[in-house]
């Protein structure tokens, strides 16, 4: 083993295969031209190449800012958005080219819980029925067997069995969460895409659900696609977090790594700007890496690396080309031409010799770009290690 | 006190720094309702001087809302039962009319509101509503009005303010709307700020930003912020004073060092060990406070804490269920007060709560301060 003591993995996640892959996943929405011919003027890439994995009964977290992607992307999972391109593949099959009627087994297997508990639930069905729709269509119990299974589901919960003959409104919006909870609990599903589930919810309230959602997890074995812009939320949840920037992923690693040694200087404006409990204890602000105004538009992102219009660190390089999103870790994936911990970025970019071009990023005759740049969705055995700018292996 | 009926605007120049700018005292909100009277705030007293900061923390329907839109007079009185007393730089705003209201409101008091695309005119341009707030409280002409609008937004930090001026909300992101309003609540330098939460529905990123430019536009104008929140970071890093309000009462006041480092009311312990945090223990579980937020129809008796709180048996007696507990000094610090019957919550919060949350800051891991005060992205090697 080389030098990369830095990147220790996450324990867990390494040795079970993935339940899902998803492979340079694409979806453009097209902006038309009003009147009758509909033209197609531009696209809104919400989603650009995005490529990860989330193993076996473990979570990943997609964090980002507002418009960066990432609801979006578990909207492509559970196919309420067909993918422009890509592919997303669930236990061995490519999820993102099934039609409708190939697809039905699999929604079993894929469920989402949605942000907003209060638009969520159909407030003229009851509890009951919310709960019980998805049995009766999946066929998964005999209808008479419906009603006992939504009671149990209810006190996996932790709601009253006894309530299964109410209307939404008769609860509270985290006791709503719960009943969305168990409605993607029904029919036991492998993965489940939870879209900022908490975010909507008081604070008091919040712990509950997470914590029952960390319950489910274990005892049922679910993985999670765990959506949130709460980075303390998403730490606490997730062994591994990938961070998004306009539709593309610019980090990914193992909590540890990610949140204590982020290498893209986005992650770290991002981590710095969370304001902390603890800062009472020192009083004032906490430094801050400041980014200059906002996100640029998707339907015309800036060239090369897309987020050079706000880093710091840009040079010339970074508009010509776009960063490879390298493996820089065991479990350690950035996207930048000059990645490296806050204050210890190169001066060159270390990019330039895999990429086949000179370090303005021009291309460069000399250099032949290097064939093992994957743009898999896993991590790789061998990664490029920073200090040595050598390949090493794990 | 001022006489208003002389004077359009407040005067603040007879003040001194030691009056706070805004007092409320024993203030009560009741809405009647067909289920019956809703009790939103019940006795709730509190201060801020010019140049403070006061965070106000609580679930919704804490009524840490409510009572702030009682100090601009926006509850319609023909639903509101109001009582108690809310002086706004010595004047009474309680009973006070229309005619003594409008002068304060936006010019002296100015709010911002949590959903800038709901409290912004889709109709209007950015500009023209900015300049609308300017010229009922400034006789100026528009051409002046519009420069005055121009400046303010390139103060808040929006690019190219001359071209933006005239853009419609629904051109700004939401960030940049945001920040619209903060420079519309600004555009008459008020000495009180209102922001209900400013920052909740927005990006970290952005939050930083809106958060720096209310501090440094505190330090301008000398204002006294009231900031409403329920994020403890962000009181953390902005408030001066903290006041937790549970149930439409005030559970506990004091300095945010005090309040934030030395609890002593279990609903704020309940706060603190409910949110995790970015540089806390993955493996700990999140202790929630279990149960819901009171109904304010049917208030608990006693404390309107008790049925949430998991420290119950350690009071003698039904003492919690029957009594309210009053808002009496803590045992730390000064200022600070609380709402509580237990008799040793100093010795439970660092025997019991601060193991959970926070194990690095017991007594003999060192100082609190160490490895908290840099970027997180700076430790760890």
């Amino acid at each position: 083993m080389t030098e990369v003591s830095d990147h220790a993995a996450a324990p867990g996640p390494d040795h079970t295969d993935p339940v899902l892959k998803v492979h340079n996943l694409r979806k453009y929405f097209p902006v038309k031209s009003s009147g009758l011919l509909q033209r197609t003027l531009a696209n809104v890439q919400a989603v650009d190449g995005v490529s990860f994995e989330i193993p076996q009964g473990s979570a990943l977290g997609l964090v980002g800012e507002s418009g960066c992607g990432k609801s979006t992307t578990g909207r492509l999972i559970t196919r309420l958005h067909e993918p422009t391109s890509g592919s997303i593949e669930f236990e061995g099959r490519d999820m993102a080219k099934l039609k409708r009627r190939e697809l039905l087994p699999l929604r079993r297997e894929v469920q989402m819980i949605f942000q907003d508990p209060y638009s969520s639930l159909n407030p003229r069905h009851t509890v009951g029925a919310i709960i019980g729709t998805p049995l009766e269509v999946h066929n998964v119990v005999p209808k008479k067997k419906v009603l006992e299974r939504v009671r149990e589901l209810l006190e996996v919960v932790g709601l009253n069995p006894e309530h299964y003959n109410r209307y939404p409104s008769e609860f509270s919006g985290g006791q709503r969460q719960r009943i969305g909870i168990a409605r993607a609990l029904a029919l036991q599903p492998k993965l489940l895409v939870a879209d900022e589930p908490v975010s909507a919810l008081d604070v008091s309230i919040q712990a509950q659900v997470v914590n029952l959602l960390q319950d489910v997890q274990k005892e049922f074995g679910i993985a999670f696609l765990f959506i949130a812009h709460d980075l303390a939320v998403v730490r606490h949840f997730c062994p591994e977090i990938a961070v998004m920037y306009l539709g593309k992923i610019v980090e990914i690693a193992d909590r540890e790594t990610l949140y204590n040694r982020p290498h893209h200087p986005y992650t770290q404006a991002l981590l710095s700007a969370v304001p902390d409990v603890k800062q009472a204890a020192v009083g004032g602000r906490r430094d801050r890496i400041m980014l200059e105004g906002d996100v640029p538009s998707p339907i015309n992102p800036p060239s090369g690396c897309r987020f050079r219009t706000r880093c710091s660190l840009a040079k010339e390089i970074c508009a010509k080309v776009e960063p490879p999103l390298l493996q820089i870790g065991k479990r350690h994936k950035v996207a930048c031409h000059f990645p490296g911990e806050l204050g210890k970025h190169p001066e060159t970019p270390i990019t330039s010799r895999l990429l086949g071009v000179d370090e303005s990023g021009n291309p460069d005759p000399g250099a032949t770009p290097s064939p093992d740049l994957s743009d898999g969705p896993g991590f790789a055995d061998t990664w490029v290690d920073l200090d040595r700018r050598t390949v090493a292996h794990g | 006190m001022t006489d208003l009926s002389t004077t359009p605007s407040l005067d603040d120049g007879a003040e001194t720094s030691t009056t706070p700018y805004l007092e409320v005292n024993t203030l009560t909100v009741r809405f009647p309702t067909h289920d019956g009277l809703v009790q939103a705030v019940t006795d709730l007293s509190y201060s801020v001087q010019r140049g403070q900061t006061l965070g106000i923390v609580g679930e919704s329907g804490s009524g840490k809302s409510v009572s702030s839109m009682a100090i601009l007079g926006l509850h319609d009185l023909r639903s509101t039962r109001l009582e108690g007393s809310i002086k706004v730089g010595g004047q009474e705003i309680i009973g006070a009319g229309q005619s003594i209201m409008r002068p304060i409101r936006g010019a002296d008091v100015a709010m911002i509101f949590q959903d800038p695309l709901t409290a912004l005119h889709p109709f209007f341009s950015i500009g023209a509503q900015i300049i609308e707030a300017y010229r009922i409280h400034h006789k100026v002409s528009k051409s002046t009005a519009k420069k005055k609008a121009i400046e303010m937004l390139d103060l808040v930090g929006i690019p190219q303010a001359r071209s933006r001026v005239d853009d419609y909300p629904h051109q700004f992101s939401g960030g940049m709307r945001q920040r619209a309003m903060i420079a519309m609540a600004l555009v008459n330098d008020p000495k009180l700020l209102i922001a209900d939460e400013p920052t909740t529905a927005l990006d970290v990123t952005v939050q930083a930003q809106i958060l720096d430019l209310l501090q440094e536009l505190q330090r301008e104008f000398n204002s006294a912020i009231i900031m409403i929140t329920h994020d403890l970071g962000v009181v953390a890093e902005m408030a001066d004073e903290v006041l937790v309000m549970y149930g439409g009462r005030a559970v506990e006041n004091g300095p945010t060092r005090e309040i934030l480092t030395h609890p002593e009311m279990p609903y704020t312990w309940g706060l603190l060990s409910s949110v995790p945090d970015v540089s806390a223990d993955t493996d700990a579980r999140l202790i929630p406070i279990p149960g819901n937020p009171p109904s304010l129809l049917n208030p608990p008796t006693g404390c309107a804490f008790h049925p949430r709180c998991t420290h119950v048996d350690k009071v003698p007696g039904e003492l919690c269920a029957n009594q309210l507990p009053e808002l009496l000094p803590g045992s730390h610090g000064t200022g600070h007060t609380k709402r509580c019957h237990l008799s040793n919550p100093e010795e439970i919060y660092a025997m019991e709560i601060l193991p959970a949350i926070a194990p690095d800051r017991l007594p003999g891991t060192g100082d609190p301060v160490e490895g908290v005060a840099g970027t997180t992205t700076e430790e760890g090697r």
